[in-house]
């Protein structure tokens, strides 16, 4: 930034007041947030996040490109569930189109999002225990998550920005064997969030550390516009997957965590009981996998095989005419919304009946979650902010976009 | 699975929860109405959008008592420029309404409704900053995303991809 903000001079309100900064270069901001923190001791008193240091203009940029081409843009916005941001942009697009998905396409869907939502609790839980000095829990959650990140790279050749989610169903078939490994890296998994439960929940200095802290009332929580574990954790019972359910979720059965505390302590035990639920789904997925088709029947959006491509005078002028012109999408808007690791994932898209969007907007639910933090705050200890950052999970390329 | 057609008119959807309780509070509120691809769309009068949404969310049988997500679109060059975009959940029925208010490109200024979600004031200085629309009683409108001394407003549609070099 150039030009000093209004928040960083901005004058104590009381006398034995100290405005302190804290980041954008600090470790336990999980990214480049800046907190203008006004102190009384060790009290804080007022606390004012800062953002849009890693504001890209992405919605801009979706507005320049071709409605596949923004597929891996969206990867980039919430870099801990790239799938999730490509399912949510790829269902939108899909409900504008009228698309029928196949089922194995929306399976191995629900597959992949729930490995993305394991791999994105997991570097939480990892970096939520560091904040909090429990060093060995980052260590056991990283040796987890590069399984899950080599699933990725088989399926799509890459290890984070996978764009693995096409308009109208999945990039590739999967390979032989996928689901043989995922199943050796799922049996033993409910053993693995044993092990890191038996190092944190019983705990005295991780119970210290988070039980009562940042609380959140479940009225402050809806006011506020929080989603996902920050409010069920106050006690509010709604999952899009169980309330509103896309791609399938209707015929996988699991079950909501909830808490009622709305501290901490309630966040860690919401996250760390939906991994259990999430590697559950995975299972009921590989046991159930249909047979067919990973593409829709829609030869003007999706892309051909490559074979067909090669022997087919057809495939090949769709391929042409989808790379150079793009398709034409209905005039009309949706609003997508899925469950992303953080909450409310919703993809605004605004077609004008031409190959480009007209406007795309991403509800990130990390930029809701931030807006909790100067509630939760107020009173507490500097210390304890660093456990309430942690607590509500924000990835700050979904805050600033 | 073909695209059922639109249904617009207040007349033909005036069963639906949100839009039955705002009829019944004030009928000049709501200027139209559209439900497509399972969305229903209400656009409200400019001057009603605080008391709708805080009617819509202290209703007693459907509340809608969460807001989704609050944006804005830029229709330039046509008037009116602007389109204000509220999405709202109800998380006892699971309904959703999307709420419009329509604004002129020559004084896009709009009442805040920070006063009814504290969850608008990061969303409504989102798109003062991208689209320099104004809400009045809005607790802190500053920029957001772009540093404090930019000029222009980047998601308007005459500001180029590019920027301005």
């Amino acid at each position: 930034m150039t030009q000093q903000s209004p928040a960083a001079v901005a004058e104590p309100v009381q006398d034995r007041t100290l405005v302190l900064n804290m980041g954008p270069q600090h470790p336990s901001t999980h990214g480049v947030l800046r907190l203008v923190l006004e102190i009384d001791g060790e009290t804080v008193v007022r606390i004012m996040p800062e953002i849009g240091f890693l504001h890209t203009g992405i919605e801009k940029t979706c507005e320049a490109k071709f409605y596949q081409q923004v597929v891996p843009l969206t990867d980039r916005i919430d870099y801990l569930c790239p799938m999730t941001n490509n399912l949510a942009y790829c269902l939108a697009v899909e409900k504008l189109l009228g698309l029928e998905i196949p089922p194995k396409a929306q399976w191995i869907r629900v597959l992949f999002n729930e490995l993305t939502r394991i791999n994105s609790h997991l570097v939480w839980l990892g970096t939520h225990a560091m904040d909090l000095g429990a060093m060995t829990v980052f260590l056991y959650c990283f040796r987890e998550r590069e399984d899950i990140l080599r699933f990725f790279e088989m399926v799509s050749g890459q290890r984070m920005m996978t764009s693995y989610f096409r308009i109208g169903g999945l990039a590739l078939e999967p390979p032989l064997g996928l689901f043989e490994k995922v199943k050796a890296f799922a049996d033993p998994f409910p053993a693995n969030v044993d092990e890191y439960e038996g190092l944190l929940t019983g705990n005295p200095i991780f119970m210290m550390r988070t039980k009562g802290v940042a609380r959140l009332s479940a009225e402050d929580a809806i006011a506020l516009g929080a989603g996902g574990p920050t409010l069920r954790a106050s006690g509010v019972d709604i999952d899009l997957r169980r309330d509103a359910p896309y791609t399938g979720y209707e015929n996988f059965k699991f079950k909501v965590p909830l808490a009622s505390e709305g501290d901490v302590f309630a966040r860690y035990v919401c996250r760390v009981q939906e991994l259990r639920e999430s590697i559950n789904i995975v299972q009921q997925a590989l046991a159930g996998m249909p047979e067919g088709p990973i593409k829709a029947d829609a030869p003007k959006v999706v892309l051909p095989d490559r074979e067909k491509m090669k022997t087919q005078m057809e495939a090949l002028i769709y391929h042409f005419k989808i790379i150079t012109e793009g398709f034409a999408v209905p005039a009309g808007e949706v609003y997508q919304a899925v469950e992303s690791p953080r909450g409310e994932m919703g993809y605004y898209i605004v077609s004008d009946g031409t190959a480009k969007p007209y406007r795309v907007h991403m509800r990130g639910p990390s930029f809701a979650n931030l807006q909790t933090l100067a509630k939760m705050c107020a009173g507490q200890l500097i210390a304890d902010v660093v456990a309430a950052i942690g607590s509500i999970d924000i990835v700050l390329g979904d805050v600033d976009r | 699975m073909a695209l059922a057609p639109a249904i617009t008119g207040i007349e033909q959807l005036k069963e639906h929860p949100a839009l039955a309780r705002l009829l019944e509070w004030n009928p000049a509120a709501v200027e139209a109405a559209k439900f497509d691809r399972d969305e229903l769309t209400l656009w409200i009068n400019r001057g009603s959008i605080r008391e709708a949404c805080a009617i819509l969310r202290d209703d007693a049988d459907c509340p809608f008592n969460y807001l989704c997500d609050l944006t804005c679109v830029d229709w330039y060059p046509s008037e009116p420029r602007f389109e204000v975009v509220y999405h709202l959940l109800s998380i006892p029925k699971k309904e959703r309404v999307r709420l419009k208010v329509r604004l002129d490109g020559s004084s896009p200024v709009i009442e805040s409704v920070t006063s009814v979600w504290p969850a608008a004031n990061n969303y409504e200085r989102e798109v003062f900053d991208l689209f320099g629309v104004r809400f009045t009683g809005h607790p802190h409108l500053e920029r957001i995303m772009m540093p404090d001394d930019w000029e222009g407003h980047p998601l308007r549609k005459d500001y180029p991809v590019e920027g301005y070099r």
